[in-house]
């Protein structure tokens, strides 16, 4: 008997390179278990029968998957089904990792909560009257129920890092550039990246290693580093650097719970021997979430805009080509993106670019700078990733402003291009807190290595209570 | 009109002949089946994304090199926001503040020689062809469907935009030539107007002549030829100076001009705003070519049509020079000049001569110096071989045609005698009347006659006394 609930993707690995269990059976347990939980969850929006003799694994359906329907959360791409892989799909299928199903998500990944989803909420394991985070708030879930080992999200401002936080696993944003962007449905391109959501870090420095690297496809890529894993166990943090930044960790609407987990996480760095200091990034939490909530519309304003009835997806009929444009986005999009395009052709509109995108711009400029000189000083940053635990659903529905502040920490890193690791450091209410750790620019290794530390030493349990 | 002068700008979109489009690797070109030379990225699926064409990027930069722009250190494509079924993305991608090549001017050579600025070029993406169906007109209004061929979008574009330094129809004609020369010199595009690899659209203003204000412009588009732009800022011209002089004002519009009726009628405009929403492209990075990239390009530039002109201008006068080189028959002269023809006579031969590409002009040069020798079939014959392997002017030189005046007399005088009302009329001063006795003395002989001496011993008998 397997338990996926308690297997990582590297115990996985070992029961099949032992030749105990067989890359069938392995991929029927997990077939077994979203049997079982997913009519609660809904973290799938469809189940693959995918080739390969590796682990099994879950793509956040913005992942664009050959021959596998891919909507992104939205009913304007009902029934599209890609003619071509996305770089990362194929790069984990020449890993042989097979995919199980394409996971839930807000619509094009606009949300924190995955309630956007055109085809309904996803509910989050530790209590399915909660959300489990989003947008990809279905890999988070998927995995910390049991119904995947691993999964790939996609973060524009948190999407991977947040659902990680909520759902009590471990979630990369990488550097930017890093990942390939090639078949990924696009919210905001200079935002978006692809990253792993893993029960431990070392999985997720393992996924990573299988999804990073140039691609001639994403002409924003970068070559990277070689991957390291950190070795099993190490929990040294001797000669770490690392920085809290004050307006973090003192801002408004932090949870208490959340705050003290993040305290004892602080204090237990220092035991494994990190140095620990304040440092202050003021204009980057003042001014993170109105720069991002400008450039990130005002890409998605254009990146949507190929939605349009023509050539794929849903289209409504019309008599005229004007009719079927504006019928085909009035039914297929959902009030956010809707909201979104809105907001973002506002900004980019002649007679308000230079007051709203182009200071957006400068602003974005100013916040990579007080990071960088943070990074003179400091090898990491440490946050929290959520203000809150997971909230109920419907608790912020209806106020986009307050779904939007659920962002605030993750957001400065990902204006700024750099990478962050979730991993979860206790619990607040029976809720998981994460713990963020952000780095200077293709400092992975760094973040896997405390990461891995840290984790050893919280001794975190990653299955949801109820399901123990 | 003596007292107005035109002020013409010209925004001239130019195909560039890459193997592969802009941003994918889809094949260029025409003919293929509508549809088959597309992908994900040139069909504006979901994720796809581009990537720049590199090949497209340098052969910009020579086309900036050659109309003497300044090298950007930084170039950034832009994203061209609007809705329309040929723009499948939703925007276009183009360069808007920060083009490839800024600046740049151009010495146009002639009788009345001028120069002309440039503002910019930059390189973007075309977009796909819609057909409209049914209807009757082919236009999209009344049309009962419309189809799209995606085979052209993404075809990388050249925008040209000059200065408004153009001062009447024939210096925009004169520059067009130039400028499509000297692209067809770099290699980089057919440049073919009929078959849509060059396109120009003219922004034409009076005002009056020696005043330096810009007036109200119209915008004029789908002109399909050199002459035809002419024609049509010709009849803008006359317009404007119409509506200023009867006190009315001209109005900013865009027109089509009708060549068939030398009337300008007003452009049915796609149904889209005027804002655009440029922003910087955030799937590509900024093109910042190096300053070795751009010597070896500048180190490519063959010799540009301008400098030919000038330059051949010396032995044939300024007008034959443009001639020779805006027919793209420069290198075969040069060939036959380097193989020792003499100069006029070089220039009449390729001027007159069907000569094929390819040709060895070494040979050709022997059979160019003997050419008054040789008879006519022999002259064709060895012209259209001259391009064939192991083409040897021995082989036509014998060919000689026959200018022995003993053997040539007798039949010019049968000629004469045999057509007496001709010789009449010629003497009664039809000196037209001589093409005529020429060909008759050929048709007896079998086109083997030297023409001129024929020609002369003509002239000698008809004017004889």
């Amino acid at each position: 008997m397997i338990d996926t609930l308690r297997l990582t993707a590297e115990e996985a690995n070992g029961l099949l390179t032992r030749g105990e269990v067989s890359s069938q059976e392995l991929f029927d347990a997990y077939r077994a278990a979203i049997d079982e939980r997913d009519e609660e969850l809904h973290c799938f929006l469809r189940r693959c029968d995918g080739e390969g003799e590796g682990i099994p694994i879950a793509l956040k359906d913005v992942i664009g998957t050959k021959g596998v329907e891919t909507t992104a959360g939205s009913k304007i791409l009902a029934g599209y089904v890609p003619v071509y892989d996305s770089t990362v799909a194929a790069r984990c299928k020449a890993r042989g990792l097979r995919l199980l199903g394409k996971t839930n998500t807000d619509e094009f990944a606009m949300g924190s909560s995955t309630e956007n989803s055109a085809f309904g909420p996803s509910h989050n394991p530790w209590d399915p009257t909660r959300v489990p985070g989003g947008s990809g708030g279905g890999s988070a879930a998927a995995v910390a129920a049991g119904m995947a080992p691993w999964a790939l999200g996609s973060d524009t401002g948190g999407s991977i890092k947040q659902p990680a936080a909520l759902c009590g696993n471990v979630g990369l944003r990488p550097t930017y550039g890093t990942v390939s962007r090639y078949g990924i449905v696009a919210f905001a391109s200079s935002l978006d990246q692809v990253g792993p959501v893993t029960k431990t870090v070392r999985d997720s420095a393992f996924l990573y290693s299988v999804i990073a690297g140039r691609d001639p496809a994403d002409s924003t890529t970068v070559d990277v580093p070689p991957v390291e894993i950190p070795e099993p166990g190490a929990t040294d943090l001797k000669g770490l650097r690392i920085g809290v930044p004050v307006e973090m960790r003192d801002a408004a609407g932090i949870e208490p719970g959340v705050a003290d987990a993040v305290a004892r996480a602080i204090a237990l760095c220092e035991e494994l021997g990190a140095e620990v200091e304040e440092c202050t990034l003021p204009r980057s939490v003042e001014y993170g979430l109105p720069c991002y909530y400008l450039i990130a519309p005002a890409e998605a304003s254009s990146n949507l805009a190929r939605y349009d009835g023509v050539r794929y997806g849903f289209r409504a009929a019309g008599d005229d080509l004007t009719t079927v444009y504006e019928r085909t986005r009035d039914e297929g999009f959902g009030d956010e993106p809707k909201r979104r395009i809105m907001l973002g052709t506002y900004a980019l509109s002649a007679g308000y670019y230079e007051a709203f995108y182009g200071k957006a711009q400068q602003v974005r400029t100013m916040i990579i700078r007080e990071h960088a000189a943070v990074f003179e000083r400091f090898d990491l940053i440490l946050s929290a990733t959520s203000p809150t635990v997971a909230f109920p659903i419907g608790a912020r529905a209806d106020d986009p402003l307050a779904m939007y502040a659920s962002d605030l920490l993750t957001i400065p890193s990902c204006v700024a291009g750099l990478p962050g690791l979730s991993i979860p450091c206790g619990l607040s209410e029976g809720l998981p807190v994460g713990l963020q750790l952000v780095g200077p620019q293709l400092s992975e290794n760094t973040l896997f290595r405390a990461g891995h530390g840290l984790e050893q030493a919280l001794g975190f349990d990653f299955v949801p209570e109820r399901l123990r | 009109m003596r007292d107005w002068e035109a002020v013409v700008g010209l925004e001239i979109h130019v195909h560039l002949k890459t193997r592969t489009k802009m941003f994918c690797r889809c094949e260029t070109g025409f003919g293929a089946d509508p549809n088959t030379r597309t992908c994900p990225v040139c069909l504006a699926h979901p994720g796809a994304l581009p990537v720049a064409n590199r090949t497209a990027v340098e052969w910009t930069i020579k086309l900036g090199l050659a109309i003497g722009s300044e090298i950007a250190e930084r170039a950034v494509f832009a994203r061209k926001n609007y809705f329309y079924p040929d723009n499948p993305k939703g925007y276009q991608i183009s360069q808007y503040d920060q083009p490839l090549c800024v600046g740049g001017r151009l010495a146009v050579p002639g009788g009345a020689p001028f120069e002309l600025g440039f503002v910019r070029a930059h390189l973007e993406e075309d977009a796909a062809k819609t057909v409209h169906v049914g209807g009757g007109t082919g236009r999209k209004i009344g049309a009962e469907r419309s189809l799209i061929d995606f085979n052209r979008g993404g075809t990388p574009l050249v925008e040209i935009v000059t200065q408004p330094d153009i001062r009447s129809a024939e210096q925009a004609e004169r520059f067009l030539q130039l400028l499509r020369q000297t692209i067809v010199a770099l290699g980089i595009s057919d440049a073919r107007m009929e078959e849509g690899t060059l396109r120009c659209d003219a922004n034409v203003s009076v005002r009056p002549a020696g005043s330096d204000e810009l007036r109200t412009r119209w915008e004029l588009k789908n002109m399909n030829s050199f002459r035809f732009i002419g024609r049509g800022i010709d009849a803008a011209v006359r317009r404007q100076v119409e509506l200023y002089e009867s006190g009315a004002a001209v109005e900013q519009h865009t027109y089509d001009y009708e060549p068939n009726t030398d009337t300008l009628t007003p452009h049915r405009s796609k149904e889209e705003a005027d804002d655009y929403r440029y922003f910087p492209e955030p799937d590509l990075v900024p093109v910042e070519p190096e300053p070795a990239l751009v010597e070896r390009l500048r180190g490519e530039l063959p010799e540009l049509p301008a400098d030919a002109i000038r330059a051949r201008a010396e032995a044939l006068g300024v007008e034959d020079a443009w001639a020779l080189v805006t027919t793209d028959r420069d290198p075969a002269y040069r060939g036959l000049v380097t193989g020792g023809v003499a100069e006029r006579e070089a220039f009449n031969f390729a001027m007159n001569q069907p000569i094929p590409a390819g040709a060895n002009l070494a040979e050709l040069a022997k059979v160019a110096k003997a050419a008054k020798d040789l008879t006519r079939e022999a002259l064709s014959s060895a012209v259209a071989s001259s391009a064939d392997d192991g083409f040897a002017a021995d082989d036509y030189l014998a060919q000689t045609a026959v200018s022995d005046t003993s053997e040539l007399e007798p039949l010019v005088e049968a000629v004469l005698a045999a057509n007496p009302g001709q010789v009449e009329a010629y003497r009664g001063g039809k000196d037209g009347l001589l093409g005529f006795f020429v060909g008759q003395v050929m048709k007896e002989t079998g086109g083997k006659a030297n023409a001129k001496v024929v020609n002369e011993l003509l002239r000698e008998k008809l004017e004889a006394p």
